[in-house]
């Protein structure tokens, strides 16, 4: 075999991982456009091009300034930041299932904001500061805990079935506090803790879309470049060190990456349901079943433009969060993942 | 004679108290194929651990050419030494040139850049374990064996002037059990030299024939090493498996050939069973 024939198959496969990505990132765009563009107040292209480059048309500049333009780059970038944050932890805990927000990042999230407006009265920004707050203190005690947990091997380490068990027990915990603490609210409050525990883009600020942006500038070439370091771990711990690498080093990296993601997100729109589950496994799809962080991104910010737009455009008068519409759809979905892994298993 | 590749000094090796491998005085001469004897359990993987820096010795030392394990950093290490272990994971939708290719991670720089021998080593490595058709197929969708040729021509594309592997046999037929250890025994680096090849087999009729050394670890010791007919002698198999057999000469290679006739029982009065 020569050497030119490898590198012809390489560049095949880059090719292949190429146009996936330029097709998601279209489709991404182009999602964008309309959610700015389309929906019960539309926008014409000309006027949308006139008002960002300064001109104020009346009704159309507030509209698009102060709503739709930060809604849709909002939704992008916590779904981003989602899906990016999904293909870490599923590429580390190589389970379908093992996302952030089945593993209590964002159920932790919830109960740091809830906790905030009960107890201290947050509302606002407040609540997402709150919010990540919760995430991070869910991600500390997931890790404290599986480290704790000594497997049948007497190995600690924070990569394994304990991680996933730990982060069952958390997000359990952290739902049961929102619900504790929802029953003590007064109503009104009750109703605004609701909304942001569901996820929504409704309070999409410019303030909030920057903190998200700036993290997704450091966090994504350095999410590409820790998933590429996560090759040799990916062949198992003993492989992975043949090959001098330090898997559990790494793995700890992308697993606090992805939960400085996750929290990230999910304090600026709230926890967003099943959007980091479902992102990596439909990016994995069109590439046979290979993980690519870019990808998982491009899919979570498709799937909570959609979202957004199907909950705030197109059920009428029923303006629902976007992360009751990514909750309905997440479910099931769950449920189909879970047939497959039980295949699989099988298998 | 040359240098050893590995020397261990009262090696002992262990997974918090419990210790696996004990005392353990060892040395690897370059370009000679060593195989790792041994029942269940006796500390041939962990010996593997040791060897290949999963497991730090408990007491003891290992170096290696010289250096003292610890000294080297983990990169250049695998640049030397390539390891196969029992069971390695296969990630998901990679095709076989992808899954060979990992191998050349040691290579490579922290942001995994393509070294420039990349193509070249994962071709070679491909061809030596004849799976050139395979080539762009997923390693899904192959036989436990090809599999297992997978793997081997992984640490092949490592590209190391020594190989460690834990039962690289395991899950292949005969004739391709044969075939990849003609391989191993045959492997050549780019100057011709021999490759260091160090494998743990537990079919002893193939270790007699591949091996210039054997070495038989019970219970954590070494309780024999030297050629196969130093160690394959019927004393040497009934204390290290417990397992009477005869031993014959190969009319034709001239190893010796084992002949098992039965489990030794440790109560000399019980009948023994014949297999």
């Amino acid at each position: 075999m020569k050497a030119s024939a490898v590198h012809e198959l390489q560049r095949r496969q880059t090719r292949r991982t190429t146009v996936v990505l330029v097709v998601l990132f279209t489709a991404m765009l182009a999602m964008m456009g309309i959610r700015v563009l389309l929906g019960q107040y539309t926008v014409t292209i000309p006027d949308f091009f006139r008002i960002l480059g300064g001109e104020r048309i009346p009704g159309a500049t507030f509209i698009v300034m102060q709503d739709k333009l930060p809604r849709a780059l909002l939704g992008a970038a916590a779904g981003a930041a989602f899906g990016i944050s999904g293909a870490l932890f599923r590429t580390v805990l190589r389970n379908p299932l093992a996302s952030p927000d089945v593993l209590g990042i964002n159920a932790g999230a919830a109960a740091g904001a809830v906790a905030a407006m009960y107890f201290l009265g947050a509302a606002g920004t407040g609540l997402a500061w709150a919010g990540l707050a919760g995430a991070i203190a869910a991600a500390m005690l997931i890790a404290l805990v599986s480290t704790s947990l000594r497997g049948a091997a007497g190995t600690a380490g924070i990569v394994g079935e304990r991680f996933l068990l730990a982060g069952i027990g958390v997000a359990a915990l952290g739902q049961a506090t929102v619900v504790g603490i929802m029953a003590r609210l007064t109503t009104q409050n009750a109703q605004g803790a609701a909304v942001w525990t569901a996820g929504s883009l409704n309070s999409s600020t410019w303030d909030r879309l920057i903190l998200v942006s700036v993290v997704l500038v450091v966090a994504i070439p350095a999410a590409v470049l820790v998933h590429r370091a996560l090759q040799p771990a990916s062949l198992g711990p003993e492989l992975a060190v043949g090959l001098g690498s330090h898997p559990g080093r790494v793995q700890t990296a992308a697993l606090g990456l992805g939960v400085v993601l996750a929290a990230v997100a999910t304090a600026s729109t709230g926890p967003l349901a099943f959007v980091a589950l479902l992102s990596t496994p439909i990016a994995a799809a069109l590439r046979h079943g290979r993980i690519s962080v870019l990808a998982s991104g491009a899919v979570g910010a498709l799937i909570v433009l959609a979202a957004d737009m199907v909950g705030a455009e197109m059920l009428g008068d029923a303006r629902l969060p976007a992360g009751v519409i990514t909750g309905a759809i997440g479910a099931p979905v769950m449920l189909w993942l879970l047939v497959q892994q039980r295949r699989g298993a099988r298998s | 004679m040359s240098d050893p590749v590995f020397e261990t000094r009262g090696l002992s090796l262990g997974y918090g108290p419990r210790i696996a491998v004990s005392e353990v005085d060892l040395a690897i001469s370059p370009g000679e194929t060593t195989v790792l004897i041994g029942a269940n359990g006796s500390g041939k993987s962990t010996l593997f651990k040791g060897l290949s820096r999963q497991l730090a010795p408990s007491t003891g030392t290992i170096r290696f050419n010289g250096h003292d394990l610890e000294e080297l950093r983990p990169k250049p290490y695998a640049r030397q030494v390539a390891l196969l272990p029992q069971a390695p994971l296969v990630p998901e939708g990679l095709t076989v040139t992808e899954l060979v290719s990992r191998g050349r991670h040691p290579h490579r720089r922290w942001w995994g850049a393509p070294s420039p021998g990349d193509d070249e080593a994962i071709a070679r490595a491909l061809s030596m374990v004849s799976l050139e058709e395979f080539a762009e197929r997923p390693v899904d969708e192959l036989s436990g064996g090809q599999r297992q040729r997978v793997w081997i021509a992984l640490v092949l594309a490592q590209d190391t002037p020594t190989v460690l592997l834990d039962e690289p046999t395991a899950a292949l037929d005969l004739a391709h059990q044969v075939e990849l250890l003609d391989l191993l025994r045959g492997l050549r680096r780019p100057d011709g030299s021999r490759t260091t090849v160090i494998t743990v087999l537990h079919e002893l009729n193939l270790a007699a024939r591949v091996a210039d050394r054997v070495i038989a670890l019970n219970a954590g010791r070494i309780s024999a090493a030297g050629t196969p007919e130093e160690v394959f002698t019927p004393e040497i198999l009934a204390e290290v498996f417990d397992l009477e057999a005869q031993v014959v000469r190969d009319p034709v290679e001239g190893h010796p050939v084992i002949l098992p006739r039965g489990r030794r029982r440790i109560c000399p009065t019980a009948p023994s069973r014949v297999m």
